[in-house]
């Protein structure tokens, strides 16, 4: 089944390309003989291009040119400009861009408002064609951050108009909140204001922060300088890393951290292109991790961030690679769920792990973790068989959680500080389609939402007493 | 006569691959321990069974395997003619590239219908293929949303379609804790629908099978292929030939219409338990040696105390004393924690069997008081060892086996349906609340039904 990102605004695009370059990466690894094959297909086309530019797609056999399935979307040039003259240049053609000079200026209304209205038509009839080459389209990605005027407002914009024209196709949503040191002064307007519509409009939403991101890219590297590590790492198989991958020089700290995103969507695709023992796709993700529709929000793990180059692999470090997922210092924001209450939990593990490794280490860690009274035993779990580059094994974990609240609230706090004042609101409302009510019922969502968790909150470490069963006349 | 099998979903498809792998392994194995004649004639009952012989040099299952996405029979498919031995008919299957999402209202409500024809087609055409068709055998699992959904939805049109052959189905019941979250909704809605349609239901539970895997087999590292591995070899164990007779001469033709008549008096009771005993590792085999009274006096107390293994078997339990009043719903004198019995069908495969004293199944005492003791226990046996296996004994039972983990599912579904979480991904694709409220009220029947036996 496909799956279709699409990249909107700066930061949204720097993690795709990223993604793209590491998805090459890892079908590379997988597919040493170089044919075209169903899990291929899943981010994929196999393109003619011997008689030059597009020609018809080639469903089997050798790969011939191999093209992204994907949007590039945004409202400045610099990023995908980079793209498009990078080593990726030949996976991605003009019809999948959409692009315009001036951006968003960091102005959800103008990209929701403004560059949403203008280019409706536009993005609507590439997506047909997009969607048109895929054999069965099961889900949609939206990478964008929260707190700037492009991913924000125009990412949000395409959510809906997905929602519309696709309603049966799911829309994940990776979101980079601002955090609270952000440069962008009006990133609270922008951020509450998107999330009134992944409230509305996101199957599932994965917030990322990213001091998460920054600190474990620190934690990488102070491990590596320290030599505390006996044997060396395999430069590979950081979850930061691009070894391997087109790009050969990681220039930016962000080139790390956005790799760590990258790798996110792989993990969480990977039982979906490859074989295993118990799959897991996308709408079971959706299905078995959503139990209200708006509760949709899943903080993400990723371990282990580094292999050593030893090859055996000792159930010990098997279990801690499971105990880590549950740390702190490895969820993708900053959250600690081991505190807070559980809704649902899934597991996705990869490469060299049987069903009794995952059995002993949820018996060992369920009694540390504290699950809403309803769903006692929620556990989500998927064995995939290929492993990630540079790993034997490695795991992924999704939690639907109260410790995104800590989030919210701030977020919400941050949004109030300037609301107050009505600080910088002229530059919003002035925008065609803006009003005053958008930003109150923005808000209002926010709380609404909060009060939700604050519910569930309560109910933790309450007493358990269990419905009465029905009674049946003998 | 033959049976069709309908693998659905990733583990009825996972499994049905390993069943027809026991199946011709025993078959093709030099450890018969019976005269050649005995092994032709086991052969021959055998390929019956479970293979067509057409134009191909290799015998060909008589299989439909259905997905809802295309990994898993892919592989199975490959697998299977790799191994020289058997295949797959590679028309006999039946694949989409979504999934169901783990969602039983999308197996049933949107895959079922939409699929029907095509794949009831698939199984007309397996069953035009047998001279004599005795029924159908369907392997899913219930936490899931094809096995469970779709599986549910398909078992209702073979009824439909096939109105006087025989249907069992093989239902796998997930670990307690999680493989998938909302597994005890799929599993109260795949259940009651089941019991609609179908004849009666074999349960294997995949922690019982870990535990064997575990403590008998002695795996480490256990992965879903060994648990797959055990379960195919117990069911090999009840399907492989047997003579049904005593004295019989010839191996029994219809092994659904004898399980059902054997096992199954009365369509409120259909909740059907396996144990096979010995299990070891494969390795050890050389060094074991088994006597029959040992494995029946096993066998009979794994009955009576609802041991699920042959090792941790309380002897305390015993069957509550004849000359009391015969115990009534409210009395205390049943034992605690005894087992009682509907019917019982115990196999014997392997040497020596024709002497062995099975006076201790009949005892009456096991019994609810509503069949003869001489028709609520059969014996089938062969003198044609199973697997390996010198000596092997297995007991198919209608009792109260299942009734705990019945009572579990329905107990933590009912829990999280008081909450209503998740109801919203099943009234999506048309299941409502009502729905699940009919099959509690089903499924709340038959627990009833099986606690005052």
């Amino acid at each position: 089944p496909v799956s279709l990102p699409f990249a909107v605004g700066q930061c949204g695009n720097q993690v795709g390309c990223r993604f793209w370059d590491l998805a090459l990466r890892e079908h590379a690894a997988v597919n040493k003989k170089g044919i075209y094959d169903e899990s291929l297909s899943s981010f994929f086309r196999n393109v003619d291009t011997r008689s030059g530019g597009d020609g018809p797609d080639i469903y089997k056999g050798k790969i011939c040119s191999l093209k992204a399935r994907a949007l590039l979307i945004d409202m400045e040039e610099g990023v995908v400009n980079e793209i498009l003259q990078g080593p990726l240049r030949d996976v991605f053609d003009s019809k999948q861009l959409i692009t315009d000079v001036s951006g968003s200026g960091n102005n959800w209304a103008v990209g929701h408002k403004l560059y949403g209205y203008q280019y409706r038509e536009n993005i609507v009839e590439k997506l047909r064609k997009t969607a048109e080459h895929c054999d069965c389209l099961q889900c949609f990605f939206i990478i964008h951050s929260m707190g700037g005027g492009t991913g924000s407002g125009l990412g949000t914009f395409v959510l809906h108009l997905l929602e519309d024209e696709f309603p049966e196709v799911y829309r994940f949503v990776t979101s980079v909140y601002p955090s609270g040191e952000d440069d962008v002064i009006t990133s609270p307007y922008n951020s509450v204001l998107a999330m009134k519509e992944l409230n509305e409009h996101a199957d599932c939403v994965l917030p990322i922060e990213n001091e998460s991101l920054f600190d474990i890219v620190n934690k990488i590297h102070q491990m590596i300088n320290s030599g505390k590590l006996g044997s060396t790492v395999k430069q590979n198989s950081l979850v930061t890393s691009s070894a391997g991958s087109t790009k050969t020089v990681q220039e930016k700290p962000f080139d790390a951290m956005n790799n760590i995103v990258a790798n996110l969507l792989l993990n969480l695709t990977s039982s979906a292109r490859f074989e295993g023992s118990l799959n897991m796709d996308l709408n079971e993700i959706s299905m078995n991790l959503v139990p209200f529709p708006r509760l949709h929000y899943l903080v993400s793990s990723l371990t282990p961030l580094y292999t050593l180059a030893d090859v055996n692999v000792p159930s010990r470090r098997l279990d801690q690679m499971f105990s880590d997922a549950f740390s702190r210092d490895h969820q993708l924001i900053q959250a600690d769920p081991k505190h807070s209450l559980y809704l649902a939990c899934a597991l996705l593990v990869r490469g060299n792990v049987q069903v009794s490794d995952l059995r002993r280490n949820i018996e060992r860690l369920k009694p540390s973790l504290h699950f809403v009274s309803w769903n006692q035993e929620g556990w989500k779990t998927g064995l995939c068989s290929v492993p990630p580059v540079g790993h034997s094994h490695s795991l992924l974990a999704l939690a639907n959680n109260t410790c995104v609240k800590p989030t919210f609230i701030e977020l919400k706090d941050r949004f109030m500080k300037l609301y107050k004042k009505k600080a910088h609101l002229h530059h919003y409302l002035h925008i065609d389609g803006m009003e005053q009510s958008c930003f109150s019922e923005a808000v209002s969502s926010l709380s609404d939402l909060i009060e939700e968790y604050n519910e569930l909150d309560a109910t933790k470490g309450g007493p358990r007493t269990d419905p009465s069963r029905l009674k049946i006349a003998v | 006569m033959s049976i069709v099998t309908v693998q659905l979903g990733q583990c009825g498809n996972q499994i049905g691959h390993e069943v027809f792998n026991a199946i011709c392994s025993d078959v093709h194995g030099t450890h018969g321990l019976c005269s050649k004649k005995e092994n032709e004639s086991y052969h021959d009952a055998c390929k019956e069974r479970f293979f067509s012989e057409e134009e191909s040099e290799v015998p060909v299952a008589r299989a439909v395997l259905v997905d809802m996405e295309p990994k898993v029979i892919s592989q199975t498919l490959s697998i299977a003619a790799r191994s020289g031995y058997w295949k797959y008919d590679d028309r006999s299957h039946f694949c989409q590239k979504q999934g169901s999402g783990n969602n039983w209202a999308n197996g049933y409500s949107v895959h079922g219908p939409r699929h029907k024809e095509v794949i009831m087609n698939l199984v007309q055409k397996e069953a035009e293929k047998c001279d004599r068709l005795g029924g159908f055998f369907t392997i899913m699992s219930m936490a899931g949303g094809t096995g469970s959904g779709l599986g549910a939805f398909v078992t209702q049109c073979l009824r439909d379609a096939f109105p006087t052959s025989f249907i069992l189905n093989h239902v796998i019941w997930p670990y307690g804790t999680g493989e998938v979250i909302v597994q005890n909704y799929n599993s109260v809605l795949t259940l009651s629908h089941l019991y609609r349609s179908s004849d009666a239901l074999l349960v294997h539970e995949n922690d019982v099978i870990h535990k064997i895997c575990a403590q008998l087999m002695k795996i480490k590292q256990i992965s879903f292929r060994d648990v797959n591995q055990v379960i195919a070899h117990q069911l090999g164990s009840v399907f492989q030939p047997t003579y049904t007779a005593e004295g019989g001469l010839h191996y029994s033709r219809n092994p659904l219409g004898d399980l059902m008549e054997t096992l199954v008096p009365h369509p409120e009771f259909k909740m059907l338990g396996l144990r096979n005993i010995p299990q070891m590792p494969e390795n050890s085999l050389p060094y074991s040696t088994f006597s029959w009274p040992g494995l029946i006096k096993h066998l009979r107390q794994m009955l009576i105390a609802n041991a699920k293994m042959e090792e941790g078997i309380d002897w305390q339990v015993r069957p509550p004393q004849l000359g009391f009043s015969i115990p009534s719903s409210h009395s205390t004198n049943k034992p605690m924690h005894f087992n009682t019995s509907i019917a019982n069908l115990v196999i014997l495969r392997g040497k020596d069997m024709h002497n062995v004293d099975l006076g201790s199944f009949r005892d009456p005492s096991l019994y609810t008081s509503w069949l003869n003791p001489q028709d609520a226990f059969n014996a089938w046996k062969t003198p044609r060892a199973f697997n390996k296996y010198e000596k092997s004994a297995s007991l198919v039972s209608n009792s109260q086996f299942l009734l705990k983990p019945l009572d579990n599912v329905v107990g933590k579904a009912w829990n999280m349906f008081a909450s209503k979480a998740y109801i919203h991904q099943y009234t999506k694709f048309g299941i409502e609340e009502e729905d699940f409220l009919d099959s509690f009220t089903a499924l709340e029947q038959v627990i009833s039904s099986y606690t005052i036996l």
